[in-house]
């Protein structure tokens, strides 16, 4: 088991390490550089300018070398302008001085660099973002997870029956209602003079100082409807194929009243194989997330991936994708080995 | 000309009976769950044919009644768009209207529908799908959308230019009669105007051919490069298929949103490889498309070759012909480089038919893989290898072909899926034009002004569900009757 833990976490570190070469690849293409330099400058810069612009600031060292600066494990670019102040990524005013300041200076350092767009240091933005995102989808998943494996095990306990047909289309339609349709739906039924139920309100800008029954009701249901439908049909899939087995057949002969056969005998094993749909379910999230933040206007970590994209903001894309891409693969991680510690078939040597 | 209402005189009798009929069956739907969850039998019986079953109960009572409420709602739901097509104009009002200008499409379903129900027996699965009530909705549902297509290429269906904007019907509510008709102008806008003075209803039912022609083609690429790949990865094994699996896994551990923030920007249509000595600049989108875009034509020539090498008459013209035409599109679709100056994709739609491709292909190739290596140890495959038949023979004509149910299936979804993520290009407002009538697009374009005039949002977010909904729908009918065999 160490091991396999070890050689996973291996894999995964070689696949942070790609894709964030490949976003850092993406975001140093010439053309959006030049974007970065004009929204740093002016609209109105020449070529030349922008070309000294990028030499100064160190964006046209090699791929490899810029790379390994932002890493921190190659010396960071610093700079001294005509009046001789010599500036560089960890040079503060106040706080150090061109010759006390670190000589690597990336991410293994702990620094994520300086957002252009906001102004500030990018890893107190993404923290502050991450942090009002972390309530949104904590509030979608204990909406959806419950919702979801109770429509799931209705559904299957029964197969073939009406309920099971009724839930079953359900989830389907669920499944097929993406948020940026089932938000714009929420909000014209719901917050929109048009239809005159203006029960909750449009747009959650108000919910990031404090949660009301109004303000959060309607991202939270956009993002969990979405997912409702996949875990339901696969908790479904796994209660009907448990439903079969021999053991819940015994159960029956013995007499056992049907809620106690659901609820003490097939419930433990059905819920194995939605486990490990659910927390793949977290990496899906992140694009539901950052649609509902932009439809609702909820200031969080979508919400910032879409202003540092949109503005070639990179160390706060960086700094982004390295959060979305974790996250990805701790949830791949967790889920494979609690699907080894629920399921006692499965060993892993 | 005066407004339209949406059920106009023929709602003042139809409305009643039919909220009467939908209250009744919605309250014997939730009566049924909410009892059959509690309730015990009372008693069983034994069938004649030997089975036991139980009944007696409350539930088992009302669930007679779901059935005839069910065919009365719907009905009466039917009567509302047919009743347009026979009563005078506004007669029927906006559904009837809008059922009088879906005509072709309903006579071409019905058609559809008759003809495949005459002759099921003899149409394989598709013939099979007929027997399954739920695929036959997902089917129609699809199909309504595919001949909606069809028709408005036809100049059939759509009431107005999709682009043409009308002074005086900003945002105006659904039924607005247009402001300065001339003859031969449809009168109204049926479902309203959006805020650049646009008919909704046009926009929608132009957008479904923008989205029915990206979605299967990108998931047909996306295919194409998944069985490429696929098949020997699970085939061969060893160090080529740890290598492509990483590389899919490299893919999809990528955040899908994030991939198309960075791919999909103008900034990224302009980067790319000068090639030394010409103006020609070797573009990010040219780049992934001259490689995603000759899997097709790999897939194909190994697919005639492996069979016919035999045959090599047969061979050199299968071959021959897939080089050609293939080589000729690729020419034109990859590097917009048509000889004849005929073929060639607006590089907008290009980096999104891209990047769609791209985002769907390691989802494919891990299905194919998965596929190949269960059917891989069957016997016909042993066979085939005593036989002496080369591995590409026994992927592409002895796996393949037993693979294709599940891949059907996932086809269908993945279509789907496409559809979605199209939608949320749009909706971010990437890749296509801020004029393009496809459903992510307007439904961007109407967001703004949601909470007040929320329809020109609102019908491409129906249309866009309706469609995914026919394909989930049409999905599980085939995986059900696909499993039955």
């Amino acid at each position: 088991m160490g091991m396999f833990i070890l050689r996973r976490v291996g894999v995964m570190l070689l696949t942070a390490l790609c894709l964030t070469f490949i976003v850092f690849f993406m975001t140093n293409l010439y053309p959006n550089l030049e974007k970065l330099a004009k929204t740093q400058g002016n609209f109105r810069m020449s070529d030349e300018a922008v070309a000294s612009y990028l030499t100064r600031e160190g964006y046209l060292a090699p791929l490899p070398v810029k790379y390994g600066r932002w890493l921190g494990v190659l010396p960071n670019h610093v700079t001294t302008n005509e009046a001789g102040v010599t500036t560089g990524k960890c040079i503060r005013e106040g706080v150090n001085t061109p010759e006390t300041a670190p000589r690597y200076c990336g991410v293994l350092q702990g620094e994520w660099g300086y957002s252009s767009t906001f102004k500030d240091d990018a890893g107190t933005i993404i923290s502050k973002r991450l942090a009002l995102t972390g309530w949104l989808a904590l509030l979608a998943f204990a909406v959806m997870i419950p919702a979801a494996l109770i429509i799931g095990v209705l559904a299957g306990m029964r197969e073939g029956s009406r309920m099971d047909r009724t839930l079953s289309t359900f989830s389907i339609a669920s499944s097929a209602t993406p948020e940026y349709v089932s938000g714009v739906i929420f909000i014209a039924v719901f917050a929109s003079s048009a239809f005159g139920l203006k029960w909750f309100k449009g747009s959650a800008t108000s919910a990031m100082e404090d949660f009301t029954w109004a303000n959060i009701t309607l991202p939270v249901a956009t993002i969990a409807l979405y997912g409702v439908g996949y875990v339901a049909r696969m908790t479904r899939a796994s209660m009907a194929e448990v439903m079969t087995a021999q053991y819940i057949r015994t159960a029956r002969l013995k007499g056992v009243s049907f809620p106690n056969i659901v609820m003490k005998h097939a419930l433990r094993n059905a819920l194995i194989a939605p486990f490990t749909v659910i927390m793949l379910q977290f990496p899906y999230l992140l694009t539901g997330v950052v649609i509902t933040e932009t439809l609702f206007n909820y200031k969080g970590f979508g919400w910032m991936l879409v202003q540092a994209a949109s503005n070639n903001d990179i160390d706060l894309l960086l700094g982004g994708s390295v959060v979305a891409v974790i996250v990805v693969l701790v949830t791949q991680l967790i889920s494979d080995i609690g699907y080894v510690f629920l399921n006692p078939r499965i060993r892993i040597s | 000309m005066e407004p339209l209402t949406w059920t106009g005189a023929l709602g003042t009798y139809l409305n009643p009976l039919f909220a009467l009929a939908a209250l009744g069956l919605i309250l014997a739907v939730i009566g049924y769950i909410l009892l059959s969850t509690y309730e015990n039998a009372k008693y069983t019986f034994t069938s004649s044919d030997g089975t036991m079953a139980a009944g007696g109960t409350n539930s088992d009572a009302l669930s007679r009644f779901i059935l005839p409420l069910g065919i009365v709602t719907l009905v009466l739901a039917l009567i509302y768009p047919l009743a347009g097509i026979v009563l005078p104009f506004g007669a029927a009002g906006i559904i009837g209207e809008l059922g009088m200008r879906f005509l072709p499409v309903w006579i071409a379903l019905a058609v559809t529908f008759v003809l495949s129900i005459t002759y099921k027996r003899k149409l394989g699965l598709y013939g099979k799908l007929f027997d399954s009530p739920i695929g036959m909705v997902g089917f129609a549902i699809v199909m309504f959308w595919v001949f909606t297509a069809i028709f408005v290429a036809m100049d059939m269906v759509i009431t107005h230019d999709p682009l043409g904007q009308v002074s005086g019907m900003k945002n105006k509510l659904p039924g607005t009669p247009l402001r300065g008709a001339e003859e031969g102008d449809y009168s109204h806008y049926l479902l309203g105007g959006d805020n650049l003075a646009r008919d909704v209803f046009s926009r929608v039912v132009q957008g479904s051919q923008v989205v029915l022609v990206i979605a299967p083609a990108a998931t047909l690429f996306a295919f194409m490069v998944g069985i490429t790949l696929g098949l020997p990865a699970g085939y061969f094994g060893g160090k080529l298929d740890t290598i492509i699996s990483f590389l899919a896994n490299l893919v999809l551990a990528f955040p899908v949103i994030l991939l198309f923030f960075l791919l999909v920007t103008p900034e990224i249509r302009a980067a790319g490889i000068p090639i030394p000595g010409t103006n020609y600049i070797w573009t990010v989108p040219t780049i992934l498309a001259s490689i995603l875009f000759l899997f097709p034509l790999v897939f194909l020539v190994v697919l005639f070759d492996s069979r016919f090498f035999t045959q090599p008459s047969k061979r050199n013209l299968y071959v021959g012909l897939t080089v050609l035409i293939g080589g000729y599109l690729y020419l034109g679709l990859a590097w917009d480089a048509d000889p004849l100056g005929l073929i060639s994709i607006d590089g907008g739609v290009l980096i999104v038919f891209v990047s769609v491709v791209f985002v769907n292909s390691p989802t494919v190739f891990r299905i194919v893989r998965g596929l190949v290596l269960d059917i891989k140890t069957r016997d016909y495959v042993a066979a085939g290898q005593t036989r002496g038949e080369g591995p590409w023979y026994i992927m592409l004509w002895e796996i393949l072909p037993n693979a294709r149910g599940p891949l059907i299936v996932d086809f269908c979804l993945r279509i789907g899926y496409t559809t979605i993520l199209l939608g949320t290009l749009g909706f971010f407002g990437l890749g296509l034009s801020s004029e393009s009538p496809d459903w992510g697009t307007t439904i961007n374009a109407g967001r703004r002004l949601l909470s007040v005039y929320p329809h020109p949002a609102i019908v491409p977010a129906i249309a866009l569900m309706s469609l995914v909904l026919g394909l989930n729908l049409l999905a599980d009918g085939l995986r059900e009757e696909s499993l039955k065999d």
